[in-house]
């Protein structure tokens, strides 16, 4: 936007950052439910011990007592990680069809939508960390447990071809429980699409960070999750092909405690390194400069 | 149903067999032998009608035939079309997963790449094969084969049969998921024509890690979906036993995936299905074959590429591409 001085960009800039605050708030207050006893508080699902409601958020919703994860919405997490008014959103109005007709799948988009404010189960943006611009794809586990669609699958592609094309770094949050069963085959070619959307992406050069969060299974862990230059994981994540469940049917037996957890996954040589939220920015900003990217010289000015 | 005309016809065969035997041994003019000959000219008629009722097979019928276990399978089919076939073994990297089958072979005289799900036709087999349930190992040895035949400039022929990726322990820990994405990534960038050949069933990211192909051709009563039927039932009702339910509803056939430009080509088989005269089955298959392989080895190595790419991103591709702020 060359233009950013001019009337209309200003106005343009504010109601999207006034958009973008009023998300993050939605964000927050849908991850904070309240102890029955006391609405001051959040009760630990883990531990069960209780904290305070802003010690909770301080600690970016990870529990004050035991550490363990909340999930936390997509538009909340940008905003941990993107430098403030950077934000700019692409595709928001992307909304999934019926490809296979499957009966009830429009009633069941239209609860999803309504329980969880969004309209698919991905946020992808642009935006810019520590003065670095970047492209930001982040799954929503709210929504249909950010299950694969057609329209996740175009979405992130749309994303990674945009990050191709203007030579930007990548940076995904990978969440999901797999394909979207609803939508069938095109929910199988949506792993195709966007590994040969990462795969051509690489090959010009382009550096994508994968981050994976609780849970990642399924297609989204055998497609564009697992083909990161680094691939990231937050504490205790859920991460892997085939369910846990599914794994003991098979081999009838019981599977070690944190199987699957990205702990686990980094002894076995699949993650780079476990990242707390709070060191979230700050990890990717390191990683973005030691990449050499457009975006290092600016900030070496600023640092002068 | 076919599998109740299935297990009629193959009574009517048991039945046509003993009583050929019989006539073996008497005169050809007898009274018996003309008795019988005309029971069998009856029987033969009543098995021609019950799989004249073949025609219009139901997505479940059709599942029931794409796992039957004397349908045509990887290795059948190379004995029948390919020659020279010399096979590999092993990821070179830690095991060897014996459902995937590949190896290089001839096709018409030409030098190319064979890979496929493999499955055996009796139980010991299918436990050897585990199935056709491929674990890490097993997609590592087949992206093996594929990047050599990239170095070699062969084609690659792959043929597609599995329930699905192997749900193991260890499968996990070798990292399943990876192995999964490496293939799809490094099939989208090979030069060299791809064709794949849905058999059987396929199934989820087990099928998918063989299947970025130039063309895909499915058997007539291939199915080719996101997870099994019983998974599938599994997931949405919590009942794996509604799978009946799952096949109608999930639209695997191969006129499906036609529809859903996933498919490119269908082959005839058959009626009552391959297993029912596979030469003929392999007859369509060597058209099928031979003239799309002819027609990709006319293209360069770039639009091999670019073709192969255009047909994955248009899955799904929603046209209008403006980058659209909030609201």
């Amino acid at each position: 936007m060359k233009s950013s001085n001019s009337i209309t960009h200003t106005v343009q800039d504010a109601f999207r950052n006034t958009t973008f605050s009023n998300l993050v708030k939605k964000d927050i207050s849908k991850s904070i439910i309240p102890s029955v006893m006391n609405p001051e508080f959040i009760d630990c699902p883990k531990c069960k011990r209780r904290a305070f409601k802003h010690t909770w958020e301080k600690n970016y919703f990870a529990c004050p007592n035991c550490g363990q994860y909340k999930p936390i919405g997509g538009y909340y997490r940008l905003s941990l990680i993107l430098d403030k008014g950077t934000f700019n959103e692409m595709d928001y109005d992307l909304t999934a069809n019926n490809p296979i007709d499957f009966p009830g799948y429009e009633e069941k988009l239209e609860n999803q939508e309504k329980k969880s404010g969004l309209k698919e189960a991905v946020i992808t943006a642009t935006g810019k960390i520590g003065g670095i611009p970047v492209v930001t794809v982040v799954l929503d586990s709210r929504f249909f447990m950010g299950s694969m669609s057609t329209i996740v699958g175009e979405k992130v592609t749309r994303a990674i071809e945009y990050a191709t094309k203007r030579k930007l770094p990548l940076i995904i949050f990978s969440a999901s429980g797999g394909a979207r069963m609803q939508e069938g085959i095109y929910s199988l070619m949506q792993m195709a699409k966007t590994a040969a959307a990462i795969e051509e992406f690489s090959e010009n050069g382009g550096l994508y960070i994968s981050f994976l969060t609780h849970p990642t299974t399924g297609g989204v862990t055998a497609s564009f999750a697992t083909l990161g230059d680094i691939t990231l994981a937050e504490p205790g994540a859920l991460i892997g092909f085939a369910g846990p469940r599914v794994i003991e049917q098979t081999i009838n037996a019981k599977l070690p405690k944190g199987f699957q957890r990205s702990e686990y996954l980094e002894s076995h040589g699949f993650v780079d390194k476990i990242v707390e939220r709070s060191q979230m920015r700050d990890t990717l900003i390191d990683l973005l400069k030691l990449h050499n990217t457009k975006g290092s010289e600016h900030i070496m000015t600023v640092v002068k | 149903m076919i599998r109740d005309i299935l297990a009629q016809t193959e009574q009517i065969d048991h039945q046509i067999a003993s009583l050929t035997d019989s006539l073996k041994s008497e005169n050809e003019d007898s009274p018996a032998a003309i008795r019988m000959t005309e029971e069998i000219s009856v029987l033969s008629s009543a098995r021609k009608a019950l799989l004249d009722t073949c025609t219009s097979l139901t997505p479940e019928d059709k599942v029931f035939l794409a796992r039957h276990i004397n349908r045509p399978h990887v290795d059948d089919i190379i004995d029948a079309l390919f020659t020279d076939f010399f096979e590999q073994k092993g990821d070179h990297l830690y095991d060897e997963d014996r459902s995937i089958y590949g190896g290089i072979a001839r096709y018409n005289g030409i030098p190319v790449t064979v890979i496929g799900h493999r499955k055996g036709h009796s139980v010991e087999d299918n436990i050897k094969y585990n199935f056709g349930m491929p674990r890490p190992e097993g997609y590592r040895k087949a992206l093996r084969l594929m990047e050599q035949a990239e170095k070699f400039r062969r084609p690659i022929i792959t043929f597609v049969d599995t329930p699905g990726a192997y749900p193991g322990k260890e499968a996990e820990e070798h990292g399943q998921g990876e192995a999964i994405a490496k293939n799809l990534a490094a099939m989208s960038r090979l030069t060299v024509p791809v064709i794949t050949v849905v058999t059987g069933e396929g199934n989820s990211g087990g099928a998918l890690a063989i299947s970025i192909a130039n063309k895909i051709l499915m058997l007539e009563n291939a199915v080719y979906s996101v997870l099994s039927p019983e998974g599938f039932a599994s997931i949405l009702w919590k009942d794996s036993s509604r799978h009946a339910e799952a096949c109608e509803i999930m639209k695997l056939t191969a006129d499906d995936l036609l529809t859903a430009n996933v498919a490119d080509e269908i082959v005839k088989e058959p009626l009552g299905g391959a297993q029912a005269d596979p030469d003929t089955l392999y007859k369509n298959l060597d058209i099928a074959l031979s003239t799309n392989l002819k027609q990709l080895m006319a293209y360069t190595p770039e639009q091999v590429l670019a073709q192969r790419r255009h047909k994955f991103r248009c899955i799904g591709r929603i046209e209008d591409s403006i980058v659209s702020m909030v609201n």
